[in-house]
């Protein structure tokens, strides 16, 4: 029993370390990739290639005066960045990273908790991340970052909801909330083809509830082209122009965690998470089989983190007004007939 | 301790683990930085000129009727989930599940339409 507590409390350590580290190497690939589109080097200095640009990059942020403006709300300016991170760290708690390793007889869970309702606690802690942005734009007392604020939360809420729609079908088809549960079902056979097994990926099923969620998730992570919120041309950096040191640190980082945790919820939900097709034909000891998921899903989080990369440095950001035409008049209407065909396949094909 | 609540219990681990660094973090970065406040430096950025009035100031409407018009649609997109989970075992039994459903999607659907048709969302 004792025991099963300390493998968990190991697992939470090393899920929270893996996540950092991601998102600390994310900001060093940002750079990189954008260098790579632009035709330029990027960082090169500190260290070869610049592998230590990201330890470079907090040391500075920690050493910088902390400010807090005389006309902030000082608590709520404290606890803003706080909760923004602790609920960008908090969602990677019920992504499975792999099968249960073999511990000689003893399965060891590679994922924090199995809960029944894995889908929802994702989108409840995600809600509460809206009102770390929210609360660091108004304590600021700033009118920039007020508007950052306030867009950040409209847009936010108004993709969720696209984003909520577009689990359902998915969720009709995998008949479960807990996300092992739809990974697991992920390894079987495509279209009941015994040649394509492990590669019945959700992808195949759901392609317009994909498009919809990989676009709800750019949104809700801020970024290009949603990135109205932040946008430096006409609000200086938007909620956080008022945060320097490490409270500015925490928004940006949070940001990057943000995007590691919803490229793996992207990997797990459609791309059949820790699944690696014909892997089973290779007939390898269970354990290494184990070890070869987990590889594959980073690959396919890395790949995803790459895409929201890519998009970033190719298309310029939105306008208000279509950003709120696309988030509900196009968005959800697809989303709402993504589960009427779903709905009508699965009748017919049952 | 029912099974349900101890599967709970890592996610409060995680809180901690989580909230502790973010502690940590604000404490050291507070120890570690120079303190040197002036008037200026505290004062509110705007675009370096003297700050004209207060932030705490009147904002367009359409923030306030997106996120009124949110809370109403959430409420009723989670009554499809409990409906999802168990789609496939009303298929089953025929079509009058995705029959029932069809009847409560209705009218969110002319809800839906009504806030459109009504200019709730246009932004100008």
């Amino acid at each position: 029993m004792e025991i099963m507590w300390i493998e968990k409390i190991l697992l939470v350590v090393i899920v929270f370390a893996i996540s950092l580290g991601t998102a600390a190497y994310s900001t060093l690939a940002e750079r990189k990739v954008s260098a790579f589109l632009q035709d330029r080097i990027g960082p090169n200095r500190a260290g070869i290639f610049g592998i230590l640009q990201p330890i470079a990059d907090g040391v500075k942020l920690f050493f910088k005066e902390e400010i807090i403006p005389a006309n902030a709300d000082r608590f709520l300016f404290v606890l803003g960045p706080s909760l923004f991170m602790i609920t960008a760290l908090m969602t990677s708690a019920v992504i499975p990273w792999g099968k249960p390793l073999d511990l000689g007889g003893r399965m060891f869970d590679l994922q924090v908790t199995d809960i029944n309702i894995g889908v929802l606690y994702v989108f409840a802690v995600v809600s509460i991340g809206v009102y770390g942005i929210m609360i660091g734009g108004w304590a600021s007392n700033n009118k920039y970052s007020l508007m950052g604020a306030l867009r950040a939360s409209s847009q936010m809420i108004s993709y969720e909801l696209a984003m909520g729609l577009s689990i359902i079908a998915l969720i009709m088809m995998s008949g479960s909330m807990s996300l092992k549960e739809i990974v697991a079902q992920q390894s079987g056979e495509l279209y009941g083809i015994s040649f394509l097994k492990g590669m019945n990926w959700n992808i195949f099923y759901q392609p317009l509830g994909f498009l919809i969620f990989i676009v709800c998730a750019f949104a809700e992570c801020n970024r290009t082209p949603f990135d109205l919120p932040e946008c430096e041309a006409e609000l200086v950096g938007g909620y956080h122009t008022e945060y320097s040191s490490m409270k500015l640190g925490l928004y940006l980082f949070a940001e990057y965690v943000n995007m590691f945790v919803s490229s793996a919820m992207m990997a797990s939900l459609y791309f059949g998470g820790y699944n690696v097709p014909f892997l089973e034909m290779l007939n390898l000891p269970y354990n290494v089989e184990v070890f070869v998921g987990v590889l594959a899903f980073f690959t396919k989080i890395i790949f995803f983190i790459f895409f929201f990369m890519w998009i970033r440095w190719t298309i310029p950001r939105f306008r208000y007004d279509q950003l709120m035409k696309l988030g509900w008049k196009v968005l959800i209407p697809l989303a709402i007939l993504n589960i009427l065909l779903t709905g009508f396949g699965m009748i017919l094909t049952k | 301790m029912s099974e349900s609540i101890q599967q709970y219990i890592p996610i409060a681990m995680q809180f901690l683990v989580a909230s502790g660094f973010v502690i940590t973090t604000i404490v050291a970065s507070w120890l570690l930085g120079p303190k040197v406040k002036t008037l200026h430096k505290l004062d509110t950025f705007e675009s370096g000129l003297q700050p004209v009035g207060n932030a705490r100031m009147q904002f367009s409407i359409k923030y306030f009727l997106v996120a009124t018009i949110f809370v109403l649609f959430d409420v009723e997109v989670i009554f499809f989930y409990p409906w999802a989970v168990n789609f496939r075992e009303f298929i089953q039994e025929g079509f009058e599940g995705f029959g029932k459903m069809l009847l409560f999607m209705a009218p969110v659907l002319i809800g839906f339409f009504y806030v459109i048709k009504k200019g709730a969302l246009e932004w100008d």
